[in-house]
């Protein structure tokens, strides 16, 4: 719990989940420690609420003391949970920039390519994204970033296979 | 086949599994495999181990052996596998687990890798599971890096840095020298983790807050730069520069401006000029459009800048983006008492989202348009508030009944208007509103005494066309059976009379009475109407001596008790029939202590031993103490009592027996007995207290002689099972005339319950005569036994 000078509100991501149309999930980070049990409760809760919704509604959603931002791109959701302070419509725009930068790396990205190589759309959140605070705003650098590392990789012809491992 | 496809065909693998069983299967095995390749060592092939694993941990399957080995991977050499190692600390290790502590030491040797990606990796997982006891032995590091590194590192450095001032505050100090210097990098992804830094300090320390209030102009700058800048490629979004720094400086100028007159002029014209000039034809530029009006809104603005903020938000009520319009009524709630009047210009398409197909934009509407019901509105909003009250959804109902009643309760025009209001939202959605509606209704009826002709009208009609809705049927009948004359009657100015006979009125209340769709408690209510019309109508009498005499008999322990009780009424009592059923009194309401809520008019326990609260509320007795008996009946809001106390002085009239009902509830008057009077010594004996096996007595020494009675002593005996304990006595002189009374407790313990016999030697002197006699005790007054109450 942090505190506040003068009243001012909190603001942080708690989470960010993928999931499929399903409910499988396909991503989860969380950027507070919580225990397996918990973290389980929350996805199912979420989930439970998010795939219900009807196809045009609000991307918005007040569940227990925090908003839900989500968005369907194709078969998947991304959706993240916010603290009060928030502000739910920048948080569309970073969801939207995650999807760009997956896209851009694995070239018309779709579900399958974040099944099977889920480490990689983690490597990329993490140059996206650090403890819940974006951490480059510019798409080329996020993109260069990972190219670099990406040749760090030491079996450099499986690498280039797509599967790394 | 090669162990780099392993990953791959092992997704396939389960993917193809059938079953959750089948998949179950070839987790377990697998899993398996994975263990003893870790056990295994170094072969090249742990990597592989390890992503599999942790695949297998997003599946939901535990994990926890795998921990060891992210370990072991960290402080590998090879960056394919540092890589993963990390990313399965990060998913497998949070600061509850032991093992984290294990990997302080190779992120310690990674932040100075000379490999900037290593360095990286060691950033971001300290800032996603660091401990409080990581981040204390790491904070250097990390102050180090964020000074003299590259911008790649610099920037990881600042977001580690706010997530240890997060786990530990007091680390805060050790990074606001360098914070502040960060404001000069170029390089927006440094700016926003400083921005973020300087956020994440001034919110722990207010000191720091008033330091970092200087950097308002160099913030206001940067911002002037993004919102004039030429096009810039790298950080566009949808003609925004950088939104996400935008968005970043705006809050931290909100912060910094917050109850502070010269940091807010200082940002006056920005937030202006950012206010006038974003396209908000975008999400970018409505999200930084937002975050502008949120400052604005929050720090010591002039009132023009205000204005501009709200009409921005009435624009966003317009806006055909759902997201737009749901945050902008977000936005409106948070300043309605503030700025009510500039909100209330907006009253109208507020309204009208209350009618948009979406349930979060229709609770943002309903939240906002009950607070801006107003005096001067009232009609029209509750117009509105009814409409959507008949459509809306389920999960929304209650919350608008409560917000109805509120608005009812602190602006109804007339009381007509809100007795009609009322009973409109019961009929529309009489299964969602609370409990108290029903006692909170009757008494809003009982005091608009001028209109209850109307009110039985309606309430007749609406009772004859539905009977489902429970609080709207309590409500009628309850109404049917005090003002049943006037339905009767036929005439009435503000509602075409409609003729209504005795017969049609006790069909209705027969049909609520017999109907499997009504509850107990309203069941009651018909019952106790039914038996109040007796003395109200003049032909059908009979009729309703049968209709309670059959009840008499009901399985509904409730039911059946009234009905007996009201049989009794008839058969024994008819003579007070009519003074007991006579119209009530208007009701107080007490406005602090509402606890209607246990009440309801409904009464739970058929429990005999207890008054019946219906017959209390049939008693007719002068107005007080009707309505402290009509506590338990109506819950007026007169603080609920525990039944025996509203027995004041209920024997006055002649009906006793009625009344014993109550009886048994008087406070008992301790019993004494005099059992020694000799000498103008008199000696009582009172029983003070009475259990099984224990009596608590208190002997009494009074004098009425001339003189004082002095060495005044008490000895007892007692037959041999039972145990005697003399306390101290008060005193042993007893003043003459009566002026004083000497007192001693005796407590006698009878476990084998013998009867009870004591025998006391009284000894004193009297004008210098002593006196000793013998007092034999057979009897011990008891505490009289209550009338029981019996059914009459």
């Amino acid at each position: 719990m942090r505190g506040g000078a003068g009243g001012i509100q909190l603001f942080s991501m708690r989470f960010l989940l993928l999931f499929s149309r399903q409910g499988k999930l396909r991503l989860q980070k969380w950027f507070t420690a919580l225990s397996d049990r918990d973290k389980k409760k929350i996805i199912r809760d979420v989930m439970q609420m998010v795939l219900v919704r009807p196809p045009k509604s609000c991307n918005f959603l007040q569940w227990r003391d925090l908003k839900i931002v989500y968005r369907r791109y194709a078969s998947l959701y991304f959706c993240c949970g916010l603290e009060q302070g928030d502000n739910e419509l920048i948080t569309l725009e970073l969801l939207h920039r995650y999807v760009e930068l997956l896209d851009q790396y694995f070239g018309n990205v779709c579900e399958l390519d974040i099944i099977f190589n889920f480490e990689k759309a983690y490597f990329i959140l993490d140059e996206f994204i650090i403890g819940g605070e974006v951490q480059e705003t510019s798409k080329a650098s996020v993109a260069k970033s990972m190219e670099e590392a990406d040749s760090l990789q030491e079996t450099m012809e499986e690498y280039l296979n797509k599967p790394t491992y | 086949m090669p162990s780099s496809v392993r990953l791959q065909e092992m997704i396939r693998v389960i993917r193809s599994a059938r079953t959750q069983g089948e998949e179950r299967g070839i987790i377990q095995r697998e899993c398996a495999d994975i263990r003893a390749q870790f056990r295994q060592g170094d072969n090249g092939e742990r990597s592989h181990s390890l992503a599999k694993l942790l695949y297998v941990h997003m599946l939901g399957y535990p994990a926890h052996f795998g921990q060891m080995e992210c370990v072991r991977l960290i402080a590998s050499t090879r960056y394919s596998e540092k890589r993963i190692g990390y990313l399965g600390a990060m998913m497998l290790l949070d600061e509850n687990q032991d093992a984290s502590l294990l990997i302080t030491n190779s992120i310690k040797n990674d932040l100075s890798h000379n490999s900037q990606y290593v360095q990286s990796l060691a950033l971001c997982t300290l800032a996603c599971m660091g401990s409080a006891e990581m981040c204390r032995d790491l904070a250097p590091e990390i102050e180090r890096l964020l000074r003299a590194s590259n911008s790649y590192i610099k920037k990881k450095a600042t977001l580690c840095a706010v997530h240890i001032i997060r786990k530990v505050p007091e680390l805060a100090e050790l990074f606001t020298p360098s914070a502040r210097s960060l404001l000069s990098e170029k390089n927006h992804g440094v700016l926003h983790g400083a921005v973020v830094l300087i956020t994440e300090l001034c919110e722990h320390n207010p000191g720091t807050l008033d330091q970092f209030r200087k950097a308002v102009p160099e913030l206001v700058q940067i911002m002037k730069g993004l919102v004039t800048s030429s096009y810039s490629p790298e950080h566009n979004v949808a003609g925004i520069s950088d939104p996400f720094l935008q968005v970043r400086i705006l809050r931290l100028l909100r912060i910094l401006g917050h109850n502070n007159d010269t940091a807010s002029d200082a940002m006056n014209d920005l937030l202006a000029q950012v206010a006038t000039n974003t396209d908000s034809s975008k999400t970018a530029g409505s999200a930084v459009l937002y975050e502008t009006v949120l400052t604005i809104m929050d720090i010591n603005s002039e009132s023009g800048l205000r204005v501009l903020a709200v009409n921005i938000l009435g624009r966003f009520l317009l806006n055909n983006d759902r997201n737009i319009r749901y945050i902008s009524m977000t936005s409106l709630q948070k300043i309605v008492q503030t700025d009510h009047n500039a909100v209330q210009r907006h009253r109208g398409t507020i309204v009208d989202c209350l009618k948009d197909q979406d349930t979060s934009v229709k609770r943002r509407a309903l939240e906002l348009s009950l607070a801006l019901v107003s005096a001067v509105n009232i009609r029209s909003m509750m117009k509105e508030l009814l409409i959507f009250l008949s459509t809306c959804p389920p999960e929304l109902r209650s919350h608008t009944t409560s917000g109805i009643f509120n608005a009812a309760e602190r602006y109804s025009p007339s009381k007509r208007w809100h007795i009609d209001t009322i009973l409109h939202v019961l009929t529309t959605a009489g299964g969602d509103v609370r409990d108290e509606t029903v006692p909170n209704l009757i008494q809003l009826i009982t005091t608009a005494s001028e209109l209850h002709c109307y009110t039985v009208h309606k309430l007749y009609r609406a009772l004859v066309k539905d009977i489902s809705q429970q609080s709207l049927v309590q409500v009628a009948c309850w109404c049917i059976g005090e003002y049943g004359d006037l339905l009767l009657k036929g005439e009435c100015e503000e509602i075409e009379p409609v003729q209504v006979t005795e017969d049609d009125v006790l069909d209705a209340l027969e049909t609520v009475l017999q109907s499997h769709m009504s509850s107990p408690a309203t069941r009651g209510f018909a019952l106790t109407a039914t038996m109040k019309l007796s003395t109200r109508i003049t032909d059908n009498v009979d009729r309703i001596r049968s209709i309670v005499s059959i009840y008499g008999s009901c399985i509904d322990l409730e039911l059946q008790q009234r009905a007996v009780e009201y049989n009794a009424l008839f058969k024994k009592y008819d003579h007070m029939r009519a003074a007991v059923l006579e119209r009530m009194p208007v009701m107080d309401k007490n406005s602090p202590g509402h606890t209607n809520g246990d009440t309801s008019g409904e009464i739970k326990e058929p429990d005999p031993s207890k008054p019946k609260p219906v017959e209390a509320g049939l008693l007719s007795e002068p107005a007080s103490q009707v309505c402290d008996l009509l506590d338990l009946l109506d819950g007026t809001d007169t603080p609920l009592q525990p039944s025996p106390a509203p027995t004041s002085n209920p024997t006055t009239t002649s009906s006793a027996d009625l009344l014993d009902l109550l009886g048994g509830l008087e406070p008992t008057p301790v019993l004494t007995e005099t059992v020694y009077e000799k000498n103008g010594l008199s000696l009582k004996i009172q029983c003070d207290k009475q259990t099984e096996t224990e009596v608590t007595v208190t002997l009494i020494g009074s004098n009425s002689a001339q003189n004082d009675i002095t060495n005044f002593t008490l000895q007892a005996a007692v037959p041999k099972s039972v145990q005697l304990q003399m306390k101290a006595p008060s005193g042993n002189v007893i003043p003459a005339h009566g002026l004083g009374q000497v007192t001693q407790t005796v407590v006698l313990n009878n476990p084998n319950k013998v009867s009870l016999k004591m025998r006391i030697r009284v000894s004193f002197s009297n004008q210098g005569a002593v006196h000793q006699d013998t007092v034999q005790i057979d009897s011990f007054p008891t505490q009289a036994s209550q009338t029981s109450v019996s059914p009459l």
